[in-house]
């Protein structure tokens, strides 16, 4: 697998997925500088998170009319896989290639923690090697990561198997005390209708080794490779 | 008739008398400015200069000790730790969040300068008691801006202390302290070295905030110097990410001499200082600097504290590699002048010369003060303030220990320290919540722990005693996660020097601290002093924050407070003696800021923290956790809640009444945990360094009980939930 890490002025987590795919999955990773056009060759797009241009005006919102996101768009709907991890999941659903949007947290702080996450669709390139209703160990670092969605997208995200992610109590239920942010839904993470564009508040890169807080981490990752492999997600 | 200008800003007569006598001349308003500036207790510690001498600075570790812009310290490998800790404690007071955010900014600028990437941030915070309106605004509002700043830089803010108390009413203390890592081989110094080679100022533009911010910082808090609000700072971690980014990628191509960050006294700080450094003076035009107003003055270009910005001397050529750098990154890298063989520091505007002075004037001519000192009259009372208390009286020792758990300054940090990503980087292995911050390097089987430490208590009642303890306990903290205590850096916050009775307590701190430095083997290298940490309600406790960093040598060392498994024995290194004096347990429970500090034995502190490490790298110990505030009752309350499991635990009475051997603070005590079959082991260690210790319990079931040896009902018995229920929820309670 060869993975495009896209560098926005501000992402800081870049060299966190870097680190993951290349250190620890023992895969090729490269940057991408947010103003190069070419992202053709990479067999899958993150956007890290971070903070893009500061987070001025929105999460994500100045980070969407960057040069490079013009060539992810074309990516992702040609199929590509393309993975938006905390800011990244923000300017996905800025750049309109995933549905809703992200409001501040409901307690008004960022939240950097531990959170419980139920896999409500295993069935897809990022969730595959995990199965359906496992619940992972995955941490949140973030002050707007309150999903919400129109009642009518929502229906049609939860109808559709879009919903993959969910924040739950150890047990696997999405209670409202296991929700760190007041998403609608507990919605932790989405997909588009084709299942190749993942967007997750939480954090995979940072539970990839044991020495941290745990390998849950590891299962998104290997999910992907599965799925390029030919092995698994997308029905 | 008005003040004369001079005196306005801050100056003393015979300071002005001296500057006349440099320069030969009467200075202009801007050299009076540049002068006043670089003059005020901030920039060049004239109060304190003189004890700081007494600071051990040297050892085996260090590459750089105090005179650069931070410390640095060699780790093996070829790698170094480049850290230090600097207050933000007056512009905090007036505007919390800006004030705690922009001092943030700065200390990883002071990090950044020296060539290192910053990986870690810590913090020492200090408010009035938590129970006003206002003292939760401060706090609130400081700990939003250390998030906003250090979340958005992509840096771990992993570890910091908060405590509460009156002293800090009015005026609380923000210290932040980072770390970097750098190369020896890109170790930067802020240099100007080489005649001709030209002086660049690159990252944010320059604008009217902040003038004469350093100044400010050398006065007394009142109505008057809150009116001074412009003297405070705007922070935008965005541009400060994009110049680290920028800077970083510069150092890489050794297109550079020296550099320096743009921090207390702007442009006239970094060029005066950067040339003193190099024996050599600076020519600079004040319209090539990039404004963000119009119709600033020279006076104002050259005192202006605008954030983000630095100061870099290039190799003469090289000008345009740098600008292609910052351009990428989106900043702005100005020529504004060139480097000289004269010592000088000439200032120009459109070409006419607006200011010209000796360089080192600026920086080492000031006159250096040696304060009045004369022991504070409260002393002999405090001390015996404990006298008269029963503290055999027969009283509910659970309830003491639940009082001292949900106490704000015990209590649980989480509600701090989960607005901070302590996370970024996927480094940091011990996360906020136990002894210290463990973070490791990537590539490396090592790991380095930091930990910040200060009890104004014990300063206040013993300041020799409790600058010592303040180093002893940081070295003891890092020793329990599993590291090797290597160097400190120090921020020394207390009130008006001008006063005998606080100058005298600055002293003996000082010394307390030297002394403890001196036989624990750990230099100071960095450091900062606050002084006019005074309202009209009088001075702060005198608080010194040590911020300590050390070395775990095995990833395989890395331990933690909580208890692990049912049937591991527990220990305590060290001994308990009946010293209840300066205590959690009297300032919580008995309203009482008095009595005897507990004395330290630094011998005995290093026989201690030594026999911890041994035990630790031969695989001993599974825990370990050192004994502070609220003594060891707290201490195993704590093991219990970190390791989600109970102990029981058995003491030793030795004619101590239940208070004395529950909550007494005594020194150089860690509990540590073991399996059985390593009992012996470890106390044979414990000999061979000559230190007491004793079995004092065993880990296992869901309550943790404290009891006499020999008696048969509890002192104490409690569920770990319902402590860790006391204990996590205090914060939060209080907050909202």
């Amino acid at each position: 697998m060869k993975v495009g890490i896209v560098v926005f002025p501000g992402s800081n987590c870049d060299l966190d997925v870097k680190y993951a795919v290349q250190d620890v999955m023992g895969h090729e990773a490269e940057y991408i500088w947010h103003r190069n056009k070419d992202v053709g060759k990479y067999d899958c797009i993150v956007l890290p998170g971070g903070f893009s241009y500061g987070d001025y005006l929105r999460g994500g919102a100045i980070a969407r009319f960057s040069p490079v996101m013009e060539a992810v768009s074309e990516y992702a709907l040609g199929g590509g896989l393309v993975l938006g991890i905390c800011n990244g999941f923000q300017i996905l659903l800025e750049a309109g290639l995933l549905p809703g949007a992200m409001r501040k947290n409901d307690n008004l702080q960022f939240r950097c923690q531990n959170t419980h996450l139920r896999v409500v669709n295993s069935k897809t390139p990022f969730t595959n090697a995990c199965r359906k209703g496992e619940i992972l160990q995955i941490p949140i670092a973030h002050s707007d990561g309150n999903y919400y969605a129109d009642a009518e997208t929502l229906k049609e995200l939860e109808d559709s198997g879009r919903v993959v992610f969910r924040y739950c109590n150890p047990s696997g239920e999405p209670t409202p005390e296991s929700n760190p942010n007041g998403s609608v839904n507990n919605i932790a993470g989405i997909c588009n209708h084709g299942g190749n564009v993942l967007g997750m508040m939480p954090h995979p890169e940072r539970c990839m080794e044991e020495i941290m807080s745990g390998t849950d981490g590891v299962k998104i990752f290997i999910s992907m490779i599965n799925f390029l492999e030919g092995g698994g997600g997308l029905e | 008739m008005s003040k004369p200008a001079w005196r306005e800003m801050g100056l003393r007569e015979n300071e002005y008398n001296l500057i006349k006598k440099i320069l030969g001349r009467e200075p202009n308003f801007v050299e009076l400015g540049m002068f006043a500036v670089m003059w005020s207790e901030h920039c060049s510690y004239k109060n304190s200069r003189a004890v700081l001498k007494l600071f051990p600075t040297t050892g085996d570790c260090v590459m750089h000790g105090p005179g650069e812009n931070a410390g640095v310290v060699d780790i093996g490998d070829g790698k170094a730790l480049v850290f230090k800790i600097e207050s933000h404690n007056h512009p905090s007071a007036l505007e919390p969040f800006q004030g705690a955010a922009t001092g943030v900014g700065g200390i990883i600028r002071d990090i950044l300068c020296m060539g290192a990437r910053p990986i870690a941030l810590l913090n020492s915070l200090r408010f009035g008691r938590l129970n006003t309106g206002r003292t939760k605004y401060l706090f609130g509002r400081v700990v939003e801006g250390i998030a906003f700043y250090g979340n958005c830089m992509g840096i771990p803010t992993v570890g910091g202390e908060v405590y509460f108390n009156d002293s800090y009413e009015g005026n609380p203390l923000v210290n932040a302290m980072c770390i970097g890592i750098i190369d020896h081989e890109d170790l930067s110094t802020g240099t100007a070295a080489g005649v001709g080679n030209p002086v660049m100022l690159v990252g944010a533009k320059t604008g009217r905030d902040g003038i004469h911010g350093a100044t400010f910082a050398s006065v007394e808090l009142s109505e008057e110097s809150a009116s001074q609000r412009s003297s405070v700072q705007v922070g935008d971690p965005f541009m400060e990410k994009l110049l680290m980014e920028a800077c970083l990628e510069m150092v890489r191509t050794g297109c550079i001499v020296g550099m320096q960050d743009l921090g207390a006294a702007g442009i006239t700080g970094s060029t005066s200082e950067m040339a003193a450094r190099g024996n050599n003076g600076m020519e600079i035009e004040l319209s090539k600097v990039p404004l963000r107003e119009q119709g600033m003055t020279p006076y104002e270009i050259m005192l202006s504290e605008s954030q983000e910005r630095m100061l870099v001397v290039p190799r003469k050529g090289r000008e345009e590699e740098v600008q292609a750098i910052f351009e990428k990154w989106g900043l702005e890298a100005t020529v504004i002048g060139y480097v000289t063989g004269d010592g000088i520091l000439r200032v120009k505007n459109e070409g006419e010369t607006v200011a010209e002075v000796p360089a080192k004037a600026l920086t080492d001519m000031c006159p250096v003060y040696h304060p009045d000192r004369s022991e504070p009259e409260y002393l002999a009372s405090a001390a015996k303030a404990a006298e008269c208390l029963d503290l055999s009286a027969e009283t509910d020792m659970s309830e003491i220990l639940l009082k001292l758990l949900s106490s704000p300054s015990i209590a649980s940090k989480e509600w701090v320290y989960r607005q901070y990503d302590h996370m970024v980087r996927t480094s940091t292995v011990v996360c906020p919540g136990s002894d210290a911050a463990v973070i490791r390097i990537k590539g490396a089987n090592k790991a380095i722990a930091a930990a910040t430490d200060g009890n104004g208590r014990y300063c206040y009642l013993d300041p020799f005693t409790g600058g010592a303890i303040a180093v002893a306990e940081s070295a003891r903290n890092l020793v329990c996660s599993g590291a090797r205590p290597l160097a400190l850096t120090d921020c020394l916050n207390f009130g008006t020097p001008d006063k005998p009775e606080i100058y005298w307590q600055f002293e003996k701190v000082v010394r307390g601290m030297s002394e403890a430095a001196k036989v624990l083997g750990t230099p100071v290298v960095s450091g900062n002093v606050s002084f006019y940490n005074e309202t009209e309600s009088g001075a702060i406790f005198p608080t010194p924050v040590v911020g300590m960093v050390g070395l775990v040598e095995d990833l395989n060392h890395i331990r933690t407070q909580g208890f692990k498994d049912s049937g591991d024995v527990v220990l305590l290194l060290g001994e308990t003696l009946p010293e209840l004096g300066a205590s959690s347990y009297l300032e919580v429970v008995e309203d009482l800021e008095g009595g005897r500090v507990p004395q330290l034995d630094l011998r005995l502190e290093k026989a201690v923290q030594e026999t911890c490490l041994e035990g630790i790298r031969k695989g001993l110990i599974k825990s370990a956790h050192d004994c502070s505030d609220g003594g060891i009752a707290v201490a195993l309350a704590e093991c219990c809640i970190s390791g989600g499991i109970g102990a029981a635990i058995t003491l030793e009475k030795r004619n101590m009444s239940p208070l004395e051997a529950l909550f007494s603070e005594s020194q150089s005590r860690i509990i540590v945990t073991c399996e059985k079959s390593y009992v012996d082991a470890l106390f044979k260690i414990a000999e061979a360094f000559g230190i007491p210790s004793a079995r004092i319990g065993v880990v296992g079931g869901e309550t943790l009980t404290i009891c006499f040896a020999g008696e048969k009902s509890n002192l104490v018995e409690l569920s770990v939930n319902r402590i860790e229920e006391e204990y996590r929820g205090a914060i939060e309670c209080l907050m909202t």
